[in-house]
């Protein structure tokens, strides 16, 4: 089974994650005047590299906090030392 | 009629209190190598305070011990013990200390440093293991629970075969044990998983 690296708890299975899809989606600043589409592309449009990616990643059985990683979806290989939110971190 | 509606009583039970039987043979089959033992429940409140703020100090002086600032340690106070579990969040167990009246004690002194105190004593149930606890648990725990790397004064939420778990490492001091703290709901799972796995620690005849 391949080891995760928690930013707080440090390498753990990865049954103990859980997936949180691409990292640096942003929130639409004003929602309201989005078109159908312009929503419909932030709701479901993600993308799908051959290579490295950068995902957002729960440690749910652990610390249970979020953290951006990035991985090669080609290899499964985690590239980056996660960082984990830089303002929970003492 | 008059008796029958006098005694109206709760009596708190250990969720585990129909195994208690069953945990205590291990010791004999296994000729003492491991030992499982349920313990009292106890207060416990789960804290969350900026660990950068002034409310770790704050809570540290009411407690009357420093908390833990290493990631998955724990620490001793005076009536129990506090469990680093994320950045930003602690778990306080006292075994001296009123549940309601404890997190409204604490939730007072956090709140003034920005932070929370919530009080989780019904979440979880606690298990101890003495002997061979580290040998049992790897059984179902992935984690590497040698005592070079999970020493005294280390603590870790992980999986135990497919329940969550709360570990904490020589809460005894002197002797080598190991505590399991387990939601209500899934105790008695791990509680078989373990009998069953203390299976493989009877000794064999030569």
């Amino acid at each position: 089974m391949q080891l995760i690296t928690c930013p707080w708890c440090g390498p753990r299975e990865e049954i103990e994650f859980s997936y949180g899809g691409q990292a640096g989606v942003a929130y639409p600043e004003h929602p309201a005047s989005l078109t159908d589409e312009q929503w419909a592309h932030f709701v479901f449009f993600r993308d799908n590299p051959k290579g490295p990616f950068a995902e957002r990643w729960s440690h749910n059985a652990g610390c249970r906090r979020w953290f951006t990683a990035v991985r090669d979806t080609r290899t499964y290989r985690f590239l980056s030392s996660p960082t984990s939110n830089p303002e929970l971190t003492s | 009629m008059a008796d029958e509606m006098a005694d109206r009583t709760l009596t708190p039970t250990h969720p585990l209190a129909d195994r208690r039987r069953l945990l205590a043979a291990v010791a004999d089959e296994t000729a003492g190598a491991v030992r499982l033992e349920l313990e009292a429940p106890v207060a416990a409140v789960d804290l969350r305070l900026d660990p950068r703020g002034t409310g770790p100090a704050a809570i540290a002086a009411d407690l009357g011990a420093e908390l833990p600032s290493e990631p998955d340690t724990w620490t001793a106070h005076p009536t129990g013990t506090a469990l680093r579990l994320g950045p930003d969040e602690w778990l306080l167990t006292s075994t001296a200390a009123r549940p309601e009246d404890w997190e409204f004690h604490l939730d007072e002194v956090a709140v003034a440093h920005g932070g929370m105190a919530v009080d989780v004593s019904a979440q979880r149930t606690s298990l101890r293991v003495r002997g061979a606890a580290r040998e049992l648990l790897s059984f179902g725990c992935a984690l590497d629970l040698r005592p070079a790397a999970f020493p005294r004064g280390r603590c870790a939420q992980t999986l135990l075969g497919q329940s969550g778990v709360l570990l904490a490492a020589g809460l005894d001091g002197d002797v080598d044990d190991l505590q399991i703290l387990v939601r209500p709901s899934f105790a008695a799972y791990v509680a078989d998983l373990l009998v069953d796995a203390a299976a493989e620690l009877v000794p064999q005849p030569a």
